[in-house]
């Protein structure tokens, strides 16, 4: 039980807190930001001009292709080194996290603005809607509706991936249970699974809320549509 | 003397290289209602979209009181007020309960008082059968009461025409009377409407003058008295032999 106990011992639970907060940190500006440029990209590509959107679908797939961890080191190794910009790794973590969100969140959103069937963009300007009223009120609520679970989801897998950045040296919640794992590698051998498992509970105290969310805005929607 | 709502002049239409409709001619005078009937493909619907500016035309005019409707153009939202549309699928918002559906335009359009609009769409709920649906949302009723809700979205911004596309052809067959008699309800109080059904009798029964389209072009045009009973053209004898076995 020494385990349990390093867990709570001195101020080891909040150290993991504040490193749990890093992640959030980390995870929500990235997403908020992803949420702005997304909608932008999501609406650059349902334009008319074929060059635009070729060159949001080349972005999306370059982005998709690379496992976030390679954007990881790229942005702040790559770009450290041989720029010499001084990038914290926190920054870094938020440039790349944008930069995957962004795509991710573009790629929904637009699939949310197709999903609502052209005819209730005519019957809106039929009744006399701008075209800005139409999207207002007609078609901007129910994509967002549709879209909100998968915002979620996305939202819930961007706070996973974020564990990623103690490899470019950012002390998040994993980073801070190793610290503590390793500072008691003696007194109590079996702390990582006490660490680790409060980590575990932490992880799911954040997400687990997130896709119950999602899962009854779901539920909802189906009754909507029905 | 009459009063020309809409006033459509050698009206031109294509997709591309396909031609839909060839030198349409057709004014329609307050109070009236006309059928309009044709085949399958033969571009009612695209007529009926051309009279409200869903689609560009190709050549000839439209005018709705003398006002041009042009595709695409700013002046579009304020000619629309004038003309109500109702579409073949139930096109209700579904985020929205009846009621928002139906105050929807009157308040953000027409900019309308809120207790007025809120009276007249019980009124008009009341008068379509539909008393007590106003606080459901569109997935809760029947197909019937949706296109009946659809009517009255269309008739609460005062339109002076109403256009309806087979707005009945989705419907279970014990339905589709419920909504027609919505519309002969209608043209018995006077208002203008062009109908595009395929539903013979009740054509007959609410139209004062049939229009028979075929091939893009109006090959012919009579009361219903005249057109289902002695129709002139071999092509309209053809396509109401196809109908016979429904009367
Ligand atoms: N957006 C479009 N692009 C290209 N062709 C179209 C388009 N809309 C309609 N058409 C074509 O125009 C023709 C007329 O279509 P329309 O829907 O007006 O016929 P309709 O008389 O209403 O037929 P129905 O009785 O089946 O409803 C059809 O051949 C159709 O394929
Ligand atoms: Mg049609």
């Amino acid at each position: 039980m020494e385990g349990l106990k390093i867990v709570f011992e001195g101020n080891n639970f909040l150290r993991l807190l504040s490193g749990l907060w890093v992640t959030i940190r980390i995870a929500l500006i990235s997403i908020g930001f992803s949420l702005i440029l997304g909608s932008l990209l999501g609406a650059a590509m349902r334009m008319k001009s074929k060059a635009v959107r070729a060159v949001c679908r080349a972005y999306l797939e370059i982005v998709r292709i690379m496992p976030q961890l390679v954007w990881l080191f790229i942005v702040f190794f790559g770009i450290v080194r041989t720029l010499g910009i001084n990038l914290s790794g926190e920054t870094s973590a938020i440039i790349v996290f944008t930069i995957w969100g962004t795509a991710e969140m573009g790629d929904l959103i637009r699939g949310g603005f197709e999903s609502v069937p052209v005819h209730q963009y005519e019957s809106s300007t039929s009744l006399g809607l701008t075209k800005f009223q139409a999207y207002i009120y007609v078609i901007f609520p129910q994509a967002i509706r549709l879209l909100i679970p998968n915002i979620i989801n996305l939202s819930t897998r961007m706070i996973k991936t974020t564990a990623l950045v103690s490899l470019i040296g950012v002390t998040e919640v994993l980073k801070v249970g190793k610290q503590i794992i390793d500072a008691n590698r003696f007194e109590a051998p079996n702390a990582a699974l006490w660490v680790y498992g409060t980590i575990f509970v932490m992880y799911f105290a954040v997400c687990f809320p997130l896709s119950m969310l999602s899962t009854a805005i779901e539920k909802k929607q189906k009754k909507l549509s029905a | 003397m009459a009063e020309t709502i809409i006033e459509v002049k050698n009206l031109h239409k294509q997709f591309g290289d396909n031609v839909i409709l060839k030198d349409i001619s057709i004014s329609v005078e307050k109070g009236e209602v006309i059928v309009l009937i044709g085949p399958s493909g033969c571009g009612k619907s695209t007529f009926l979209r051309c009279l409200n500016g869903l689609e560009p035309i190709q050549g000839g005019s439209v005018t709705l009181h003398g006002e041009p409707v042009l595709y695409g153009k700013k002046s579009l939202t304020k000619i629309r007020q004038h003309i109500g549309m109702v579409f073949q699928s139930y096109d209700l918002f579904p985020h929205m309960t009846i009621a928002q559906n139906i105050a929807l335009a009157p308040l953000k359009v027409q900019k309308r008082d809120k207790k007025e609009v809120e009276e007249e769409t019980l009124k008009l709920l009341d008068r379509v059968g539909l008393a007590g649906k106003a606080d459901s949302y569109p997935n809760e009723l029947s197909g019937g009461q949706k296109q009946r809700a659809a009517i009255v979205r269309s008739l609460i911004i005062h339109p002076d025409i109403i256009l309806l596309d087979e707005i009945t052809a989705a419907l279970d067959p014990e339905m589709v009377h419920e909504v027609l008699k919505v519309v002969l309800d209608l043209a018995k109080s006077g208002t203008t409407m062009m109908i595009v059904t395929h539903e013979m009798a009740f054509a007959k029964a609410v139209a004062d003058r049939v229009i028979f389209l075929d091939g893009g072009e109006i090959v012919e045009e009579g009361t219903p008295d005249e057109f289902f009973d002695a129709p002139k053209t071999e092509r309209a004898k053809q396509f109401l032999k196809t109908f016979t076995y429904s009367d």
